[in-house]
């Protein structure tokens, strides 16, 4: 039952944050980014084994049982790309508040459409 | 880990980190200053490049340990022959569009030098780190300064492009983490020796994760080294930014070019998994296809940035094609080409900007609608005996040839020997594949295309009968422009050293075993 709400949840958060990325608005842009980046987040977890009431580090007295522990690699590699993804979108935010000052639009073009 | 020869490997890492962060603390106004402490640091960066590149070759692999941890855990770097290779060709770029930057550029906005430092970071970590994963965040440290630097200067056209250019790379990076996490999932691990180790081992019913993980990684790879069709960020972004900036960035596209080669050959190289060239097609049609979009996009340019840009597209699509023919006398001139090309793109751009300094603005648009629409209105010019050529158009003339003769392969500058080279060991394979033949056509068409480009605006830009301006140009400038050019020159006399070195590389790269072996050996 898990597996298949973490794997809805992926789902969701990947298609609508594709959606947003071809938006031409630069916030919508943003947003779609910051979707997906959650959604890459959760599936890396979900890449080390979904594993409930598991802990990822060894504790004293309870001996080393490989199967008792959760994969620490994949939770160590999410923090990672949460702190990575997150310096990049705020990064991107300032840009994208230059862009609307210089340009005096937030179309990710710099300018409208003919339409 | 006794002696300072073992720390080789990690200085070009630590080196900028240490320079950047001491560069931090610097007042911004202290111009002089900054300059001083980033030149010092590049020259050092410089010797130890050369110093990687002479103990890698004379010595072999050199696996650097972090924390003397032992290999599949730990996290290692690893300089062998072609790592150092670019690590020495990522120093001299930075130092050249560094020093280019102090005449005047490095005033143009806050941090340049810090920025530039932390680009050598994330460029040289890209190169010799041994682990997936790492290799994700020196990525993202070389992309940051990267963003960062494509927007030195502001003004609207930078962050227009620059806007592009950032969202492009971090829907990339995504692709990478999801590529990297797949690899994770399938093999339990990330280090790239063990991964390829592991990549044989694989069960059946994996094999198709573990290959929809190698695609992935692929693809936010590719659209680094810009192959068609996830190219069309590069040239308006590269015409965008500040001149050293850009000659700088000529090297962005070749880390993606090496992360290609490095994995694809661990990962599916000959004699480890059963995925053997699994890739190989898509690389060869997928690296024509942008050598075509180049040397269209080289003809129809109407600026010289964006003939410098899509010579970095052809440069690019024939390294893709020639990784994909997947031979290793292929490959070994594939890397010469690399050099040479990065070399002359990276003086274009930096030429660039001394040429459009000393003409009136507009005139290369000319260079092309003139053409066009006949130059019927020109007034014949008057015959004139001994006109006094100014020394410093003379010399912008001379470099501009040379870096059309670099990137058109003409001899006798080593473009034309890279070029050669690739012809002849395509031409002595053993069956010449239809692929190949379109290979060695395009990379004539390249050629012509750019002798047709670069003599179309040479011609206008030194020989034009408008009012000559004489050019402005400071040592410090022309220096850097100088120094990349007399290095291809000297890669022309020391052809013979020079290929023998990338044929070592080569061949080390297409048996990916001793690599393995040399990582993974228990200390």
């Amino acid at each position: 039952m898990n597996e298949v709400i973490v794997a809805l949840a992926i789902g969701v958060l990947t298609a609508s944050g594709t959606w947003l990325l071809l938006r031409p608005r630069t916030y919508q842009v943003v947003i779609g980014l910051s979707l997906l980046s959650y959604a890459v987040n959760l599936f890396i977890v979900a890449m080390g084994r979904l594993r409930v009431n598991a802990a990822p580090i060894v504790e004293a007295g309870r001996g080393v049982d490989p199967a008792a522990l959760a994969d620490p690699l994949p939770q160590a590699l999410v923090l990672t790309a949460i702190v990575i993804s997150f310096a990049m979108t705020s990064l991107l935010l300032v840009v994208l508040l230059a862009a609307r000052g210089l340009t005096g639009t937030d179309h990710v073009d710099g300018q409208e459409d003919d339409a | 880990m006794t002696s300072w020869a073992d720390h080789l490997a990690i200085v070009p890492v630590v080196l900028p980190l240490a320079t950047g962060a001491l560069l931090l603390l610097v007042d911004e106004q202290r111009h002089a200053l900054k300059g001083l402490i980033s030149l010092t640091s590049s020259t050092l960066l410089l010797a130890a490049s050369i110093g990687l590149v002479q103990s890698v070759d004379a010595a072999g692999t050199q696996v650097y340990r972090l924390g003397a941890w032992p290999a599949p855990f730990g996290i290692v770097l690893v300089a062998d022959r072609l790592s150092a290779v670019m690590v020495l060709l990522a120093a001299i770029l930075g130092t050249a569009g560094m020093t280019f930057a102090l005449a005047r550029w490095h005033r143009a906005g806050p941090r340049f030098h810090v920025l530039l430092q932390y680009l050598l970071v994330g460029l040289n970590g890209a190169f010799l780190t041994g682990d997936v994963f790492n290799l994700f965040v020196f990525f993202e440290l070389l992309l940051a300064a990267s963003y960062a630097l494509a927007l030195h200067g502001s003004g609207t056209r930078r962050v227009r492009a620059s806007l592009h250019y950032i969202i492009i790379n971090l829907a990339a990076s995504l692709l990478f983490l999801i590529g990297a996490s797949l690899l994770y999932a399938v093999a339990g691990t990330l280090n790239m020796a063990d991964l390829a180790q592991r990549a044989s081992a694989i069960a059946a019913a994996d094999r198709a994760l573990f290959e929809a993980g190698a695609a992935l990684l692929g693809v936010a790879f590719l659209v680094k080294a810009a192959m068609w069709p996830l190219c069309f960020w590069l040239p308006g972004t590269y015409a965008a930014a500040a001149a050293p900036v850009a000659a700088t960035f000529a090297i962005l596209s070749k880390v993606g070019v090496y992360a290609v080669l490095r994995t694809s050959l661990l990962l599916s190289g000959e004699d480890t998994s059963a995925s053997a060239g699994f890739a190989a097609a898509a690389l060869v049609y997928g690296g024509l296809a942008t050598l075509t979009f180049g040397v269209i996009g080289v003809l129809a340019s109407q600026h010289l940035t964006h003939v410098a840009g899509f010579s970095l597209l052809v440069s690019a699509g024939t390294l893709l094609a020639a990784i994909g023919a997947g031979h290793s006398a292929v490959t070994a001139a594939a890397l010469y080409y690399l050099v040479v090309s990065t070399l002359g793109v990276s003086a274009l751009y930096l030429l660039i900007e001394l040429v459009e300094r000393s003409r009136e603005p507009g005139a290369d648009v000319l260079a092309v609608t003139a053409e066009a629409f006949g130059d019927a209105d020109q007034p014949e010019p008057e015959e004139e005996v001994g006109i006094a050529i100014p020394a410093a158009t003379a010399i912008l003339g001379v470099s501009f040839a040379a870096c059309a003769l670099v990137l058109a392969g003409l001899p006798p500058l080593p473009g034309f020997l890279a070029k050669f080279s690739l012809l002849s060991a395509l031409l002595a394979e053993d069956t010449i594949a239809a692929s190949d033949w379109a290979m060695m056509l395009l990379l004539t068409l390249s050629g012509l295309a750019a002798t047709i480009a670069m003599g179309r605006a040479g011609v206008r830009i030194f020989w034009a009968p408008h009012e000559p301006i004489v050019a402005r140009v400071r040592l410090i400038e022309i220096a850097p422009v100088a120094l990349l050019l007399a290095l291809c020159i000297s890669l022309t006399l020391q052809a013979g050293t020079a290929m023998r070195y990338f044929h070592d590389a080569a061949q080390a790269l297409h048996a990916p075993r001793g690599y393995i072996e040399e990582v993974m050996r228990p200390r």
